[in-house]
């Protein structure tokens, strides 16, 4: 599904990425750790194509398509999901109309007709049952004045809405306590299908006792350091980032 | 080009020159400030950029170009009432038209009027309603402190007149479509009149439109008082073509309790000045000053305004948004007076704009005069690019650069909009804006509101 080769990434000229080399397969849940600055974020940002970081070298291809050509909004289309470490509050932009356009955008993407007025209100009432939304939430401007916790319940629900065959959920766990931990988790468990992939990038492994990953890899100074399968994330939370860095000054 | 001397010098001539012609119809009243005002002009002349309220809007080019001027009213050789047909119902609006400045004369009767409110022509009002005319007119605008007042009570024959008696409520808005139409470039005069009694409510939307293409220059004075417990709306859409000047004037006196809102809205205009003045001469006033304008090409637009605490116990609250794109430059002026004794005054003001272009422009300056020690007042100014980050996260979720982009601009001109208290009305500006922001509105030959013709 996901084809990352030698991915180099620079930011005002200061190399974050060097060399990354990834693959994920159809239905795969992938976690993606590392201590602060490895480079984590990047690695999401650079999927979702923001444009403030240069691609010096490498290439990623999604779906057998060259992902780096695409724009950000036609990544979302083909179906990469990014879900926010922070997501931005949009004052004077209803949850209401931001996501009629996105779906709307998408069905026209797949060649099918806008949905009703009445369709896409079943669809949000549906989707935020899924996701476990308070109603109010959506009736608002996009993220304004949202707790940390709203914040990211409305990516999970945003998420359902689009139905990525990929979603990369950059710290999602960050800042929640435990209930909307669950719920946040229980939201990416749900919408999960068999052919959909995810990565998860934390800090912590408290998140993979939720979202149980097929394989871990510590990302550490620009590059994946190790991969392992789950019972990795369970030796970092014990041993913490220092060994990593120990065996990679050798 | 002209300099600043032959230009007042051309309306010193033009003054004494029709001197008849302007008098005759008006009303004593009306030439007595005729002649005082145009003594004024003649000290202050056209301003320039040294007077410090025009420091950002240069008026020579404005002025510097051989524009007829009607001292009659011309009548004109086409129904206007044809021209100008509403067709949507749900703003429904008692409409009223003018032409160059002047009422126009074929105007339909307004049946709906409730018993009392008169709407007519300013000379006819001198001449029909004098107690009420004189007890009014010219009592609130300054022309010794502007010269574009001053010159625009010298000329002024005609224009808007309004009056709602006391304890009447107007439920349907009035609408005020303001044509400019000419063979030739004209310099269009109007100096309207509303007058709203104690008690009493109206709602008034004008529209100004050019509908030929000669270039225009309109000085237009409004004087509004609005007396005790009176409820007060005005809303100002501009929207002519890009080889006009807009010069507009409104003088608000408030009475105790009143409440009053504006909301000027510039669209599409090459020049605009618009001076604001709000007096609050009574205790407990409400003033909602608001305005927006959208920018683009070299289009200039200058919102000069004074909110005059002259009373305890009143709140103002002043919002200017702005868009800027291309080449188009602004200013926003806001002057808030606090008096010695106007103690628990609350006065907000706040100035937002968004540059689009690297060659946009915007002065912004607050000005707060507090002479009194019990207040809250609060001023903030801003000036920014477009959000990359909200730019985005709408990306990022499937929708293209260009749709992201016209989401933002519209979400950050919204908040202005959402202050017009004509649900339909609102609407309507909502679905314009969209358009204009889109740029599929270049000049309006059709009415902002929706008309046809």
């Amino acid at each position: 599904m996901l084809s990352i080769k030698n991915l180099h990434v620079s930011i005002d000229g200061k190399e974050i990425l060097k060399g990354i080399n990834l693959e994920i397969k159809p239905g795969e849940v992938h976690a993606i750790m590392g201590p602060n600055g490895a480079g984590k974020s990047t690695l999401a940002a650079v999927l979702a194509g923001r444009d403030l970081y240069e691609v010096t070298e490498g290439e990623i291809t999604f779906q057998g398509k060259n992902l780096l050509e695409m724009a950000p909004e036609d990544r979302a289309k083909e179906g990469i999901f990014l879900g926010f470490q922070y997501p931005i509050e949009i004052p004077g932009v209803s949850t209401v109309n931001f996501m009629k356009t996105a779906v709307n955008e998408h069905r026209k993407h797949k060649g099918l007709e806008p949905l009703k007025a009445s369709d896409f209100l079943k669809l949000m009432r549906d989707k935020k049952a899924l996701v476990e939304i308070d109603s109010k939430l959506t009736n608002r401007s996009v993220n304004e004045g949202f707790s940390g916790g709203e914040k990211k319940k409305n990516e999970i629900f945003q998420m359902a809405m689009l139905e990525p065959k990929l979603a990369v959920l950059d710290e999602t766990d960050s800042g929640l306590d435990i209930d909307a931990l669950r719920v946040v988790a229980n939201g990416v468990n749900k919408l999960k299908t068999a052919d959909s992939s995810t990565i998860v990038i934390t800090h912590y492994q408290r998140l993979l006792d939720y979202i149980v990953p097929d394989i871990v890899h510590v990302l550490y100074n620009g590059r994946i350091v190790k991969t392992a399968g789950k019972e990795l994330a369970l030796e970092l939370e014990e041993k913490g980032y220092d060994w990593i860095k120990d065996e990679n000054k050798k | 080009m002209a300099d600043i001397n032959t230009i007042n010098k051309d309306f010193a001539d033009l003054f004494n020159q029709g001197k008849q012609l302007l008098m005759e119809g008006s009303s004593e009243i009306m030439n007595e400030n005729r002649s005082k005002a145009f003594q004024d002009f003649e000290r202050l002349g056209v301003p320039t950029r040294a007077n410090e309220n025009y420091k950002y809007t240069n008026l020579i080019p404005a002025f510097d170009h051989p524009y007829n001027v009607n001292l009659r009213y011309l009548k004109v050789d086409v129904d206007l009432n044809e021209i100008f047909q509403c067709d949507v119902p749900e703003l429904d609006t008692n409409m009223v038209l003018l032409t160059n400045g002047w009422f126009y004369g074929n105007n339909k009767q307004l049946l709906e009027l409730p018993k009392g409110v008169i709407v007519c022509g300013v000379q006819e009002a001198a001449q029909k309603y004098p107690e009420i005319f004189n007890a009014h007119y010219g009592k609130y605008a300054k022309p010794g402190e502007d010269g574009i007042v001053a010159l625009n009570t010298a000329l002024a024959k005609d224009g808007l007149f309004i009056y709602v008696p006391k304890g009447v409520v107007v439920e349907k808005p009035i609408q005020v479509v303001n044509l400019l139409r000419s063979d030739r470039d004209l310099l269009a005069t109007q100096r309207n009149l509303f007058v709203i009694e104690e008690n009493a409510q109206a709602k008034i939307i004008v529209c100004d439109h050019t509908l030929t293409h000669h270039k225009y220059l309109s000085n237009s004075v409004t004087e509004i008082n609005v007396a005790e417990n009176a409820v007060f709306d005005l809303y100002t859409l501009q929207n002519q073509h890009l080889n006009s000047v807009i010069l507009n004037s409104t003088f608000i006196r408030q009475d105790a309790h009143s409440n009053v809102l504006t909301n000027t809205i510039s669209l599409y205009g090459g020049t605009i000045r618009n001076n604001h003045h709000v007096l609050l001469d009574a205790e407990y006033c409400e003033n909602n000053t608001y305005g927006m304008y959208l920018m683009d090409h070299k289009q200039h637009v200058d919102n000069f305004t004074c909110i005059d605490h002259a009373k305890p116990n009143c709140v103002s609250n002043e919002h200017f948004k702005g868009v800027m794109d291309d080449e188009a430059s602004g200013a926003f002026s806001g002057r808030i007076n606090v008096r010695r004794d106007a103690q628990k005054t609350e006065a907000y003001q706040s100035n937002n704009n968004l540059l689009l272009s690297n060659e946009a422009l915007i002065n912004t300056k607050p000005q707060l005069v507090i002479d009194a020690d019990d207040v809250k007042c609060s001023h903030g100014a801003t000036v920014g690019q477009m959000d990359e980050d909200a730019l985005f996260y709408l990306r990022a979720r499937g929708i293209d650069e260009k749709e992201a982009r016209q989401m933002l601009m519209f979400a950050f001109a919204h908040e202005i909009i959402e202050k017009i208290r004509v649900e339909a009305l609102k609407e309507r500006i909502d679905e314009l804006v969209d358009k204009r922001l889109r740029g599929e509105i270049s000049k309006c030959n059709t009415c902002a509101v929706a008309c046809n013709h």
